[in-house]
């Protein structure tokens, strides 16, 4: 490998000040740190380091991830197969979700990386990583059928809006991959609910008698809850055997995700833990007042259904856009579970109230680490009195 | 007598430990520098070609002119290093082998008063041991401290043993806590390691003191921490801090009327071939011990003091002046291909990523290598487990950068110093540098209030 390093050496001259590319300094830094940790050695302070960076840190969500993305390509080919009637080998099945979910893949990570890298220039910093992960997050939370250039727009939308405009990533206020969820959600609503955009049924293929195409939650929506016990039973939810978005399907492949990420500890334990208790406890909750059909679906059930629980591991968790104080992510993650289930069963006009909740949560996260910080301050004045 | 349970911290565990064997590492060259003294500046006493005596000033501050810096040794002023913008560097000294002292009077600190005392200590130059909290600068004599602390253990990695180095010293150790009894209307704390079947007689039978013990890894041992626990420091109070071999130095002036510059310090560090402890004095230069102890390679990184809040002094360097430590460590100047993929079992991280945290028995030789490159703040939750200061660490940090005066204070500045952050520094991923943007924030502090 001592070759590649020399040819790196050989050509970085040519990307640094006054040689002749020094418009893809950023670039190739990326890539160049992207192959080798760098050189660089401490300089004031502690004269050790942990070996943890951000590099390391965001590839552990990506590969918390990959559970749920590679079920997620399955199930788009389960679902295909399933509602055009055929029957198919395990990698038939496989390969046609592949090949569903590659290009989505592929532009998110095009256009949003294509912006980090002339913003990083741009500024003359080092290129951050945090796209690694909102550029993985983008294509699990919407509908295979979603054309790609909606895609291409949201990405770029969530990037310099959400983002770039704040300072990169570390700096923004929203979930960026939330952010393009939304913006593709109230930009282009036809093709991001309903019951037409959750199942490739490809072009010159027939969907079977009978078919309907909606989501367990479309079904609990419109308060049928007949046809979601007879259509979907409880293994099939947990296994992911329904249609939705990419990766939000399966609960299994989730928890494996969130196993991973409680393991390597990116995120906080806090924050995933009370999601669910607030989500279950509105459901229980509705399940005493019990006003209509959908008040009375079991609680443990809303966590099961929609993107609920994908949105309290991957989403709610983000370690930028959530509260940043231990207390405040009790709060913060409370809230978001009573709110998701909140928007859930009493808007009528949206069937997931995931998305909305975490989105008005991330904009209160400051606040209420303001106020939980203010107590310490409070404390400390309280000292000087005493 | 209380015991403080310190839960949150790390302990880094390093090759290199001294063996418990004190060596004598006799050298001429010895240096005196004013940056080992926070926002002191350095006024001449002395030129090139003076001859001093142990005790013979060799500058004042500036803007204090009681605070006196004196010769650790006697001989000749070989050099005055100057670098950027003239500042004064280092002063070097070419010691003689036998020490001549400047004699001062001996008497008894429990039959001298306050003033007595402090004039003292300030004209033999024992008083620079003084430091305080706030802002970690010499202490001002004509402050009235709240309470004084002595931490009679270290915890940071490849420590110093106090215990070994006490042995004998009973009777200054306890004279230098007379006399600094004698400069506080409150409480002088002795604070001993819970736990430690060691612990030396000289500490556990000390009088005129409070002696409270701490359990618990690094930073238990900080002074800070201490502080935080027993007596923290609030906006307009001021408490003073010194280490046990400060103290004995203190003790010596008061018995022998000298100012004792001996240290015995460990020599340590994953690159030294036979890390123990060597007699040598303040200020001395490096390259004898290095010379006695081994050291393996020559891209190595000398340190005095330890990893997490040294100094890089180089192969040349000279021992700093409130140091107890060398540490050498090899240079992390190469690049690793993947490294941030790899398992990389060989590396220590605090964070989970990694599997070193299910081999806390294992000890590693780290490396100087950054481990990555500065990003913003993205991470959190981990800095809290390192800190156990009643204070939100990274929210100060945050107000140090954003200049925000009135969000330091607020968020209780005032009780750190550099060592304080140094854990958070350590397993930072987004590389801050903690340190440098604390005392930046002291620093714009201080200015603000004079």
């Amino acid at each position: 490998m001592k070759a590649l390093r020399k040819i790196i050496d050989k050509v970085k001259p040519n990307f640094e000040k006054g040689g002749r590319f020094p418009w893809l300094h950023s670039v190739f830094d990326g890539f160049e740190t992207f192959l080798y940790v760098p050189n660089t050695v401490t300089k004031s302070g502690c004269h050790v380091r942990d070996a943890i960076d951000m590099k390391r840190g965001m590839i552990a969500v990506v590969i918390a991830l990959t559970p749920a993305l590679l079920f997620g390509m399955y199930n788009v080919g389960f679902q295909h197969f399933k509602a055009i009637g055929a029957i198919a080998t395990f990698w038939e099945v496989f390969l046609y979700g592949l090949w569903a979910v590659l290009p989505l893949i592929v532009v998110s990570y095009g256009v949003g990386l294509g912006i980090e890298f002339c913003v990083a220039q741009i500024r003359g910093h080092e290129i951050n990583e945090g796209f690694l992960v909102t550029g993985l997050l983008i294509p699990m939370i919407v509908p295979v059928d979603v054309p790609l250039w909606m895609v291409a727009v949201a990405t770029a939308f969530a990037v310099i809006i959400g983002k770039e405009i704040f300072g990169g990533s570390g700096m923004n206020i929203v979930n960026p991959a939330l952010l393009a969820r939304a913006f593709l959600f109230f930009a282009y609503p036809l093709k991001m609910s309903g019951n037409e955009v959750w199942i490739r049924i490809g072009e010159g293929a027939h969907a079977v008698d009978g078919f309907s195409g909606a989501t367990p939650l479309g079904d609990a929506l419109v308060g049928d809850f007949d046809k979601l016990h007879a259509s979907w039973s409880i293994s099939d939810m947990i296994f992911g055997f329904v249609p939705g978005s990419i990766g939000e399907t399966s609960f299994l492949a989730i928890m494996l995700g969130a196993a991973l990420l409680l393991f390597t500890g990116m995120v906080s334990w806090k924050i995933m833990l009370s999601v669910f208790a607030g989500g279950f406890a509105t459901g229980l909750l509705f399940n005493q007042i019990g006003a209509n059909d959908f008040m009375l679906l079991p609680a443990w059930e809303h966590l099961l259904l929609g993107g609920f629980a994908f949105g309290a591991v991957f989403m709610a968790t983000d370690p930028v856009s959530s509260t940043q104080t231990e207390k405040g992510k009790y709060i913060y993650g409370a809230l978001i579970g009573i709110l998701a289930i909140l928007i859930r069963v009493l808007n009528p006009a949206y069937p997931e109230g995931m998305m909305l909740a975490i989105l008005l949560m991330n904009v209160f996260a400051p606040l209420i680490d303001y106020l939980v910080v203010r107590q310490n301050i409070n404390r400390r004045l309280k000292r000087v009195n005493k | 007598m209380a015991t403080f349970k310190i839960k949150r911290g790390l302990d880094i565990k390093l090759v290199g430990a001294a063996e418990l064997v004190i060596k004598e590492a006799f050298t001429e060259r010895y240096a005196v520098k004013p940056t080992d003294f926070r926002g002191l500046t350095p006024k001449l006493l002395v030129e090139e070609g003076t001859k001093v005596r142990a005790g013979t000033p060799l500058f004042f501050d500036k803007y204090n002119e009681k605070i006196i810096i004196t010769s650790p040794v006697s001989g000749e002023v070989t050099a005055i290093v100057r670098g950027e913008k003239r500042r004064i560097e280092e002063i070097r000294i070419a010691s003689e082998q036998q020490i001549e002292y400047v004699e001062f009077e001996k008497n008894d600190p429990k039959t001298l008063s306050r003033e007595q005392i402090v004039e003292r200590m300030l004209e033999s130059g024992v008083w620079a041991m003084l430091r305080q909290r706030p802002y970690g600068c010499i202490a001002n004599p004509d402050d009235a401290p709240k309470a004084i602390f002595v931490s009679a253990f270290d915890t940071a990695p490849l420590a110093p043993d106090y215990d070994l180095i006490a042995h004998g010293q009973g009777v200054a150790f306890q004279t230098g806590l007379d006399a600094l009894a004698t400069l506080t209307k409150g409480k002088v704390h002795l604070n001993l390691q819970s736990g430690n079947a060691g612990v030396s007689h000289v500490f556990l039978n000390a009088k005129n003191v409070e002696i409270n013990y701490f359990k618990g890894g690094h930073p238990a041992g900080n002074v800070g921490t201490q502080i935080n626990k027993l007596d923290p420091v609030n906006k307009g109070e001021v408490v003073w801090y010194l280490r046990v071999q400060e103290v004995i130095t203190i003790g010596k002036l008061f018995l022998e009327g000298r100012f004792d510059a001996t240290r015995i310090i460990a020599f340590v560090g994953s690159e030294v071939r036979r890390p123990h402890y060597f007699r040598t004095r303040i200020g001395a230069s490096v390259r004898k011990p290095a010379e006695i102890a081994g050291i393996f390679d020559d891209n190595v990184r000398y340190i005095s003091g330890n990893v997490l809040t040294g100094t890089n002094i180089g192969a040349d360097g000279y021992l700093g002046f409130y140091d107890n430590q060398i540490t050498v460590i090899p240079e992390g100047n190469h690049y690793e291909l993947f490294g941030w993929m790899m398992p990389r079992l060989g590396k220590f991280s605090a964070w989970h990523s990694y599997l070193s945290w299910l081999m806390p028995w294992k000890k590693y030789k780290l490396d100087t290598n950054l481990n990555g490159g500065q990003r913003a703040f993205v991470f959190n939750g981990k800095y809290e487990q390192v800190f156990p200061f009643d204070i939100y660490p990274v929210q100060l940090i945050k107000a140090a950068i954003t200049e925000d005066i009135d969000m330091m204070e607020n968020l209780g500045i005032y009780e750190l110093e550099e060592e304080d952050v140094a854990l958070c520094e350590f397993i930072c991923p987004s590389k801050i540098e903690w340190q440098a943007e604390l005392r930046k924030g002291l620093d714009l502090i201080k200015k603000e209030m004079s």
